[in-house]
């Protein structure tokens, strides 16, 4: 009998949000570190540091120079290498820096700023090492995870739609927010994973769940705009928790005047 | 005199990355640091430029474990300079859903992260090997929170359903009533996880604590309320400033909090419960008498305890605010932002949490502040380290650490809120 895999679970610049999302797994979580060895997970106590592991989940963006040699530290050890939320695959919320002088950032919040150390931008794991797969979601959803953690374990690929947000909003039978009601919404070019969670809540999407692939943000853009939205609210649409993923930065800096 | 140094590589089971340095020199504790590495991800400043409407959505992120304590207290600063007077519904509505990250969060640390400590153990998942009921019915205790906040919030993590002014969609009776029976179910193993945390062996450690928390003449406080103190204090929100400082001090991300006087003083947990215990429901009161809490608890180790208390009172209140809800109509009014400067605070699960912004008449934000309790705690929790390190001083340095690790653990730092990296250093010069 072969033994059993190894996972471990490290944080990056993050909210902690992505790994709460697997102690949030409550009716798995028991069955998990029993099919599975968990020999890395700080937050839960568990820290096998030596050694290399079947399967690295990573939360958190890359932001100081001392993250940047950890990801290639653990990268060396990890046979697999997973991200996991919109920190660990597009730079998060805190890739905002990434449009503005992080020094200015820094003199905001720190009255001595000759204590802190940060990097300029805040940047993917992939953007520093080879990343195997990544899931999208701030925070990702917790059947998705599952199902990417049991597939690597399994030695399969994860079974991920990429469709689009819209195509879950149809499957519920949403009324569609922008057409019935005139509501921005990301909907369109947003990543599937949620459920269409904010149409089922009478608000448009905020694309947490990232770009889809190949999305349309310009037309998107363009209809909203159309539709009244000032242009500073469309670039603010497209530059939240996923401004640093290509497809919204590219669109949100063309229309950043 | 002999040199002995002593290094834990990153301190476990607490929210974020933080360190701990202690130096003795003959017997006598000279320092105690704890130290804060989390990065900073810059939320006061990149909030400058967004809109008002969008600061629930941004703030949530600071923390996946109390999202909703950073929506709640944004929104009500938000509707403070936006001149709004949230509905009684929506009042109740938000309750509820910060009930359930009460309960979340709490049955987290208590079971998760915590309670191994007392029991000998490293992780929850050895516990689990010799407890199997005591893990199986804490995750179902968590579960039951979460289940609370989806309904409402629409997810557990990072809900999206509260904005300034209410909610973008009001839960209907029928939506909430599934969640009713698990709320009870958890309600009971409640009872019995306030019993099972006062069995568990503690430290005597007292410490002469300064508590602040919130306080309102009828509930115990969550979502709102006025600031009052274990040595007088009692402010609103705007005063906030002009009694506590906060200051950046070099070995942390994040920023040290003490009142005007210098006292460093403990939010959280212990500081409701000292201040607002005779506003607790009759079976959550039961049960702290019954579990020998009596009206003060001064030792951090059993703050355990008090976070059971608040599982079972947040979990009875949630259920009874659940029995009389009628979905607020509309969810939310419409929002007009007028230019000015706004505050709001809430409890959080770890304690109070303070924000304050200032917008232009077009609802964009100018300046934001943000208190997380944590920040508020670092110092006081340095301080109790101090005389708890030089009790223990005779310890070796294993056992010093492992019990310096519990300690900190024991007020819950959330080291992501506060910025996080816990490391122990202990230089014996």
């Amino acid at each position: 009998m072969s033994a059993r895999a190894t996972l471990a679970v490290w944080k990056f610049s993050s909210c902690d949000g992505c790994q709460l999302s697997i102690l949030d797994c409550e009716d798995e979580l028991l069955a998990l570190a029993g099919a599975i060895d968990i020999a890395y997970f700080t937050e839960a106590g568990i820290e096998r540091v030596e050694g290399a592991y079947d399967l690295s989940i990573i939360e958190g963006s890359i932001t100081t120079a001392e993250e940047a040699e950890r990801i290639r530290d653990i990268r060396a050890r990890s046979r697999r290498l997973v991200s996991i939320g919109a920190c660990a695959t597009a730079g998060g919320i805190q890739a905002l820096r990434n449009f503005a002088d992080v020094e200015d950032f820094m003199s905001v919040v720190y009255a001595s700023p000759q204590y802190v150390s940060t990097l300029a931008e805040s940047t993917p794991p992939s953007e520093h090492v080879a990343v195997d797969f990544e899931l999208n979601g701030c925070p990702p959803d917790k059947g998705q995870l599952l199902e990417v953690i049991s597939a690597y374990i399994n030695e399969r690929k994860p079974q991920i739609a990429a469709h689009s947000v819209c195509i879950e909003c149809k499957r519920r039978g949403n009324v569609c927010v922008m057409v019935a009601h005139g509501t921005p919404c990301l909907g369109p070019v947003t990543h599937a994973g949620c459920g269409a969670l904010c149409p089922s809540y009478h608000r448009g999407c905020y694309g947490c769940f990232g770009p889809m692939e190949q999305p349309n943000t310009a037309s998107l853009a363009g209809w909203v705009a159309r539709h009244g939205l000032p242009e500073r609210d469309v670039v603010r649409l497209y530059r939240t928790f996923y401004a640093g993923a290509p497809a919204f930065r590219t669109e949100s800096e063309a229309r950043d005047g | 005199m002999a040199e002995r140094e002593i290094l834990t590589e990153m301190l476990a089971r607490v929210e974020g990355e933080g360190a701990m340095e202690v130096r003795v020199r003959d017997g006598q504790v000279e320092d105690v640091k704890l130290r804060i590495y989390e990065p900073p991800r810059f939320f006061e400043a990149f909030l400058r430029g967004r809109h008002f409407t969008e600061v629930p959505d941004i703030t949530a992120r600071i923390c996946g474990i109390c999202p909703v304590a950073y929506q709640m207290s944004s929104i009500a600063a938000m509707e403070d300079v936006c001149g709004v007077e949230a509905a009684e519904q929506v009042h109740a509505l938000r309750r509820m859903l910060y009930c359930g990250e009460w309960v979340e969060s709490h049955a987290l640390h208590v079971f998760m992260l915590h309670a191994p400590d007392f029991l000998g153990y490293a992780n929850a998942f050895e516990m689990a090997r010799d407890h199997p009921e005591v893990v199986e019915r804490a995750l179902q205790l968590k579960k039951a929170g979460n289940a609370l906040m989806r309904v409402i919030g629409g997810r557990e993590i990072h809900p999206i359903n509260p904005r300034v002014g209410g909610f973008y969609r009001a839960p209907t009776r029928a939506e909430l009533a599934p969640v009713v029976e698990e709320l009870e179910r958890a309600r009971e193993f409640a009872v019995e996880a306030v019993a099972f945390t006062a069995s568990l062996p503690c430290p005597d450690f007292e410490e002469d604590f300064v508590f602040l928390a919130l306080s309102e003449p009828d509930v115990y406080a969550i979502e709102g309320g006025r600031l009052v103190s274990s040595s007088g204090l009692d402010i609103a929100p705007s005063e906030y400033d002009e009694h506590v400082v906060e200051e950046h001090v070099e070995h942390s991300t994040a920023l040290h909090s003490r009142l005007l006087d210098g006292t460093r003083y403990l939010v959280g947990p212990l500081a409701r419960y000292a201040l607002n215990r005779d506003r607790l429901s009759p079976v959550a009161s039961e049960a702290a008498d019954a579990a020998g809490l009596g009206p003060v608890c001064r030792n951090p180790f059993r703050s355990i305890v008090v976070r059971a208390v608040e599982i079972l009172y947040a979990l009875d209140e949630a259920l009874r605010l659940l029995d009389a809800y009628e979905p607020p109509d509309p969810p939310a009014p419409e929002v007009i932002p007028r230019a000015g400067v706004g505050f709001g605070w809430t409890e959080a699960p770890r304690g109070m949490l303070w924000h304050r912004y200032a917008i232009d008449d077009e609802g964009t934000i100018l300046d934001a502040r943000i208190v997380p309790p944590t920040s508020q705690n670092q110092g006081r929790i340095e301080q109790s380290l101090y005389g708890f390190v030089q009790e223990h001083v005779q310890l070796a340095d294993d056992e010093l650490r492992l019990r310096c690790e519990q300690a900190v653990r024991s007020y819950d730092p959330c080291i992501s809120c506060a910025t996080h990296f816990l490391r122990l250093e202990i230089d014996r010069a």
